[in-house]
């Protein structure tokens, strides 16, 4: 019998924790597979961060290190540095990015630091249980915009990958989402090219996924889906921002 | 011995290096020395000072409580620290840029127009340097075999076509 | 040793951390203590070091921290409220056990405060201005050579006990130029680093630096395993100055610039017949409180001095115990502690019965 699918070997067999629903699971697969198609595990640092993802050092097989919250990038900053050799992603949700960490991102990305960024970007808080984020899209009902985002109470929701494609330092920037078969390819492969701009030494590689939250959207899984495509996917187009012709 | 030195200055009239070229004459010398400089929002533009401690014991405080000699080259520098000299202490100023002398009678006041004789020497910046002689001439702080060997270590050896110029300055305050 | 050499306090503190094998330095510009990364971002780019000029405090503490996972000698310098804001990282990285070195050059506050010095951080140091229960190991020079000794030490005795390690002087200490003799050769203590996460070359189960612990008896444990370790540091590390404490009417205890001001009082006082000792702590924590118990029954008083309005003194009571007096001197704003102003203190002890 011919083994067609199986646990990547750079997640551990440590069940998630995650929601019914959630897409940080496809998310973390997608990693560990570009983990394994590089041949990069043993040579790997990743850096969890605070969030629904406090605790992938528990899934990822790699080495990890737990940030505080928003401090990943210079976390990674600090273990890239010192090992110059090996490769340092972090994984970061909308809050932990774009809320308390955007000091951070700003500068590795503009610093240009050769670690890979995954931003995992749902538009809510998951954590603590649904509030705002950064991104969260004007009129979303959360906990803390219990009558909808208004623009004029709350501000506007952050592009990111926009944002950071405009600096030199970052040299690899895409959006993706993982709401789709297609889609979830099309991430795999983002992410593989972020690792392999990494490897090249090339600066600052960042992979925005468009995720779902049920659980705080309040919505059935599908029907979350359908919200991101009709939604968020408006505000956040899809596609690559910097870096897509880059040879790696 | 334990000579406690104040150099006091405008900031750029090269107060902080002549502090230097004691402590390491003093070094030179065997001695114990440090040197303490004023820094910060003061230094910008404002006025600016150090206490050097040269001494043959053990340094304890590096902030100068009294000082044995007090070195300045502008007039609130002589109004903020004359009082802060020992009694028999020695005040040697600018006269060229202090215009009221100092009014203490317990100390021994030495008034040289170091910065007008720097322009006739031709190098407004041995200004210090003349009135560092003066020091050196009235006191057992260092020896100028020691102060030019320090001259030679601290400065750049693009700068030392300058020592020998440098050491007449130093004797022209010594002996004025 | 070599020859005496004149330094900056500053510029000692990034040389000892060089001689003592450090290779990694973040950092974010605050004064008095920017010559520190002046040197460091010389030298570094020089033999091939890493110097990063953060964004922040924030962004700097954070690398060091992942710098120091890796199992790097990793250093950062700042002053008071660079600190402030550096402490979220650090209670982090006690949590996470990790070996590093924090140079704290002392200003004055509260908030913005002033950028002379001061021994105002006596508590955010000391007593741990972050959460959680946790001891930083706080070494307190008083010299230029101390402070290049002290620098040196303190990486052994981080990568020892898995432990942030601060060197703490005021902006004195960090400004002054005093001569300073360096050893031909450092004594570093070699420290395997198995927990390191610096990839994990599939040859071990992967590893994992981490402060969180979500169980409540698992994090208990980790509390627990920590304060077994702070009580080994207590018995291993504590390091005091005792000077002229034998048969002394008075104690003055001080630590840094101000200690040296007291040994010009010791020296004024006796001429007056007033038999002056000095316990400088060296150690500001782990505590020294065994020299103030031995000698809590023998003298007239105890004297703090501080350029702060009275930190250290709540240890120097603990310490005492009742047993005696413990008075306070202390200056602030950048104003420093007068010869004249102490043994005048000293005087009012010395005159009791």
């Amino acid at each position: 019998m011919e083994t067609v699918f199986k646990r990547p070997h750079g997640l551990t067999d440590k069940a998630f924790h995650y929601c019914p629903g959630c897409t940080h699971g496809i998310v973390h697969r997608l990693v560990a597979e570009v983990m394994d198609e590089l041949g990069i595990e043993g040579d790997t640092v990743g850096i969890a961060s605070v969030g629904c993802t406090y605790n992938s050092y528990d899934y990822f097989n790699c080495d990890m290190i737990q940030a505080a919250h928003g401090r990943a990038p210079a976390v990674a900053t600090g273990a890239k540095r010192s090992l110059p050799g090996k490769y340092v992603f972090t994984y970061q949700g909308d809050g932990d990015l774009a809320a308390i960490g955007t000091a951070e991102i700003v500068h590795a990305a503009t610093r240009g630091e050769k670690i890979t960024t995954i931003f995992v970007n749902n538009a809510i808080y998951g954590m603590t249980s649904g509030q705002m984020a950064p991104t969260t899209l004007v009129g979303q009902v959360t906990t803390t915009t219990p009558f909808g985002r208004k623009p004029e109470l709350h501000g506007y929701p952050v592009r990111v990958s926009e944002m950071l494609s405009t600096l030199e330092g970052a040299v690899y920037v895409e959006r993706v989402a993982v709401n789709n078969v297609q889609n979830i390819k099309k991430a795999k492969a983002a992410i593989k090219k972020a690792f392999q701009v990494q490897m090249a030494g090339l600066g600052f590689s960042i992979v925005e996924v468009l995720s779902i939250c049920p659980t705080n959207w309040g919505m059935t899984p599908q029907n979350s889906l359908k919200w991101l495509e009709e939604n968020m996917m408006d505000h956040y187009p899809l596609g690559n921002f910097k870096g897509k012709d880059l040879e790696v | 011995m334990m000579e406690q030195i104040i150099l006091a200055g405008f900031g750029g009239q090269g107060i902080l290096s002549m502090g230097k070229f004691i402590a390491y004459a003093g070094l030179e010398e065997g001695k114990n020395v440090s040197w303490l400089p004023s820094y910060g929002p003061e230094m910008r533009g404002g006025t600016a000072n150090c206490n050097v401690i040269v001494a043959e014991e053990e340094v304890g405080s590096p902030i100068i409580g009294k000082a044995s000699v007090l070195i300045v080259m502008n007039q609130p520098s002589l109004e903020k620290f004359e009082s802060v000299v020992e009694d028999g202490g020695i005040i040697i100023y600018d006269s060229s840029l202090v215009p009221v002398k100092p009014a203490r009678e317990d100390i021994k006041a030495f008034g040289i127009p170091a910065t007008t004789m720097a322009y006739e020497l031709g190098n407004a910046t041995f200004a210090g340097i003349i009135l560092l002689g003066k020091l050196l001439g009235e006191t057992n702080v260092v020896s100028e075999e020691n102060f030019e060997k320090a001259l030679t270590k601290i400065l750049p050896p693009k700068k030392h076509f300058l020592i020998p110029e440098e050491m007449k300055a130093l004797a022209m305050g010594r002996d004025y | 040793m070599g020859e005496k050499i004149l330094m900056k306090g500053n510029e000692v503190i990034a040389e000892a951390a060089l001689r003592a094998g450090c290779r990694h330095y973040f950092g974010y510009p605050i004064t008095p203590q920017t010559e520190v990364a002046h040197y460091m971002a010389k030298k570094m780019e020089q033999i091939g070091g890493v110097f990063v000029q953060a964004e922040s405090e924030v962004a700097a503490i954070n690398m060091v921290y992942g710098s120091a996972s890796t199992g790097a000698r990793v250093m950062t310098s700042s002053s008071s409220p660079g600190i402030s804001l550096k402490q979220e990282g650090i209670s982090y990285s006690a949590g996470a056990e990790l070996p590093m070195v924090i140079i704290d050059i002392v200003r004055c506050g509260p908030g913005l405060g002033g950028i002379l010095p001061a021994q105002c951080d006596y508590f955010q140091m000391v007593k741990g201005g972050g959460h959680g229960d946790y001891n930083l190991i706080v070494l307190a020079p008083c010299s230029v050579q101390e402070m290049y000794e002290l620098v040196v030490d303190a990486f052994n005795i981080a990568d020892t006990y898995r432990n942030p390690v601060v060197v703490m002087g005021d902006g004195y200490l960090g400004q002054m130029m005093e001569a300073v003799e360096f050893r031909d050769e450092e004594p570093i203590v070699k420290v395997e680093k198995p927990w390191a996460t610096c990839g994990s070359k599939l040859e071990r189960p992967h590893n994992t630096t981490t402060s969180i612990y979500i169980d409540p008896d698992v994090l208990e444990a980790h509390n627990n395993k920590l304060q077994a370790k702070y009580r080994e540091v207590e018995k291993n590390e504590t390091r005091v100055e005792e000077y002229n404490c034998e048969g002394a009417d008075v104690i003055v205890t001080a630590y840094g610039t101000v200690a040296r001001i007291v040994k010009n009082v010791i020296k004024e006082a006796e001429k007056e017949g007033i038999k002056v000792g000095l316990i400088r702590p060296i150690t500001l924590w782990p505590f020294p409180s065994a020299s103030y118990e031995k000698y809590a029954d023998k003298v007239k008083g105890f004297l703090c001095v501080e350029m702060s309005t009275g930190q250290m003194i709540e240890d120097v009571k603990l310490a005492v115990n009742g047993k005696n007096t413990v008075d306070f001197y202390g200056r602030t704003g950048g104003n420093v502690p007068t010869q004249a102003a102490i043994l005048e203190e000293v005087r009012k002890i010395a005159a009791k019965k």
